[in-house]
């Protein structure tokens, strides 16, 4: 693997092919869990985790699996991997465990966990699937952290509530209070919020790429219609 | 049929077969490198919950191992056994910390832990766990908002029958207003523990001996 590479991995993955606002894949945990910074960033860390073992676990064994039974076998090493990250969480932090509850198991359903597996660890050395996988997943995380940030400021006025969940009483005085006296955004904390936001970002993205486009082909140019960034590899 | 399919498929079998079993390995491993962190972090917690509305000054047993199981009841909203903690202060009961279940949550039910000194005054609530709205209804938890340590020192002498409701309806008990489904259900629940307490107390502190509970005994097995 030559540096060339581990940067097109790491472009395609946190930005150019982002999960959550380019392939829009995984959108579940994404609006289900965004409602704060610290809960955002801890499901992602989480999937990406679950996405670098996944990567580092199938590759090796892709010549050992029968074409027909790939996905099952794909399912089944991302399940045993979900199932460990969700006792070390229950063990190591509790909190936090409690908060993410259900979207633990979900990151078996997650299909940006199996659309990685099965278009680039099923057909690549372990090495770059590893860092495909954490690169996705690092995308991924980024969003749900910008959105949870942005939900949270705008919901609660405050930015790293909860994060005493995951580290422990020592961090109980870490929250900033972005805006005092604030009486809260409900709509923000609420699905609805994370749509909007969601939307928001898939916006931001999209001008920035027309923008670079405009760039690149010199001012004044008319600007083609924005291509729909769902189903790239694998639909919902 | 052909032998070539059939020697095909067992083999497609087999290797599934041998995925499962390398997964189950993996997850057995896991689980009892875990299994005795999980259950110390459950129980870390629940006495978290317990010490907040216990005062360390009344007890000095093992309140998680004093426990008694009582059954199901209607008055506690509960349905099915629950555990009740016992404080006791040189062998004599103090406080003691029941499971109750408010049914008429805005959106289900709200589970707390309601402690209960041996002279019928509320020593403290908690709630467990609910599912009432984020931002709204929420502030019955502790760590958001101190309204329910309102309950801490209440009892039947010092609020008559009839106070025990919000303050909307009539009562004593402080609201916040858009959420009033939400603290009406948690008073309500709290005083129909009280009343509990008061007719059953010589039971709930009556086997000296501990008797100790498995909670997790599907984890240990």
């Amino acid at each position: 693997m030559n540096t060339q590479q581990i940067k097109e991995i790491l472009h395609n993955g946190v930005w150019k092919q982002n999960a959550g606002v380019v392939q829009l894949l995984g959108l579940c945990p994404l609006l289900a869990v965004s409602n704060s910074v610290v809960n955002g960033v801890s499901l992602g860390l989480a999937t990406a985790f679950v996405m670098a073992m996944s990567g580092a676990a199938i590759s090796p064994i892709r010549s050992y699996v029968p074409n027909e039974i790939r996905i099952p076998v794909f399912i089944l090493i991302i399940a045993v991997l979900v199932t460990v990250v969700q006792y070390a969480m229950n063990a190591y932090m509790y909190g936090l465990y409690v908060v993410l509850g259900i979207f633990i198991p979900l990151i078996v359903t997650n299909c940006i966990v199996l659309a990685r597996v099965e278009a680039f660890a099923s057909k690549n050395p372990a090495l770059p699937s590893t860092l495909d996988g954490l690169a996705m997943g690092l995308g991924l995380t980024a969003v749900l952290g910008v959105l949870g940030g942005m939900r949270e400021i705008i919901g609660k006025g405050t930015l790293l509530s909860g994060l005493d969940l995951a580290l422990g009483d020592v961090a109980k005085g870490w929250v900033i209070h972005v805006i005092p006296d604030y009486h809260g955004f409900l709509l923000a904390i609420l699905p609805p919020g994370a749509f909007i936001g969601l939307a928001l970002l898939i916006a931001g993205k999209n001008w920035l790429k027309l923008r670079e486009e405009r760039k690149a082909r010199g001012d004044g140019a008319t600007v083609a219609p924005v291509e729909g960034g769902c189903g790239v590899t694998h639909g919902n | 049929m052909s032998a070539a399919p059939v020697k095909a498929s067992l083999k497609t079998a087999l290797n599934l077969l041998v995925f499962a079993v390398l997964g189950t390995a993996v997850l057995a491993f896991t689980f009892n490198l875990t299994r005795d962190r999980i259950i110390k972090s459950m129980e870390a917690e629940k006495l978290k919950l317990i010490m907040q509305v216990v005062p360390p000054a009344l007890f000095d047993n093992d309140i998680i191992k004093d426990t008694l199981i009582i059954p199901a009841s209607k008055q506690l909203g509960t349905d099915r056994p629950t555990t009740a903690y016992r404080a006791r202060l040189q062998g004599k009961p103090s406080v003691v910390v029941l499971e109750a279940i408010a049914p008429d949550g805005y959106s289900g039910k709200i589970e707390m832990i309601v402690a209960i000194r041996a002279d019928a005054t509320l020593s403290g609530v908690r709630v467990v766990r609910h599912k009432e709205t984020p931002g709204l209804g929420d502030y019955i938890e502790f760590a958001k908002n101190p309204w329910i340590s309102q309950f801490d020192g209440a009892s039947h002498a010092r609020y008559k029958e009839g106070g025990w409701k919000v303050k909307k309806d009539g009562g004593q008990f402080d609201y916040m207003a858009g959420a009033t489904i939400t603290p009406r259900a948690v008073v309500k629940a709290v005083h129909k523990t009280l009343h509990y307490y008061e007719e059953n107390r010589d039971q709930l502190f009556a086997a000296t001996l501990p008797t100790p509970v498995d909670e997790h005994k599907e984890l240990r097995q």
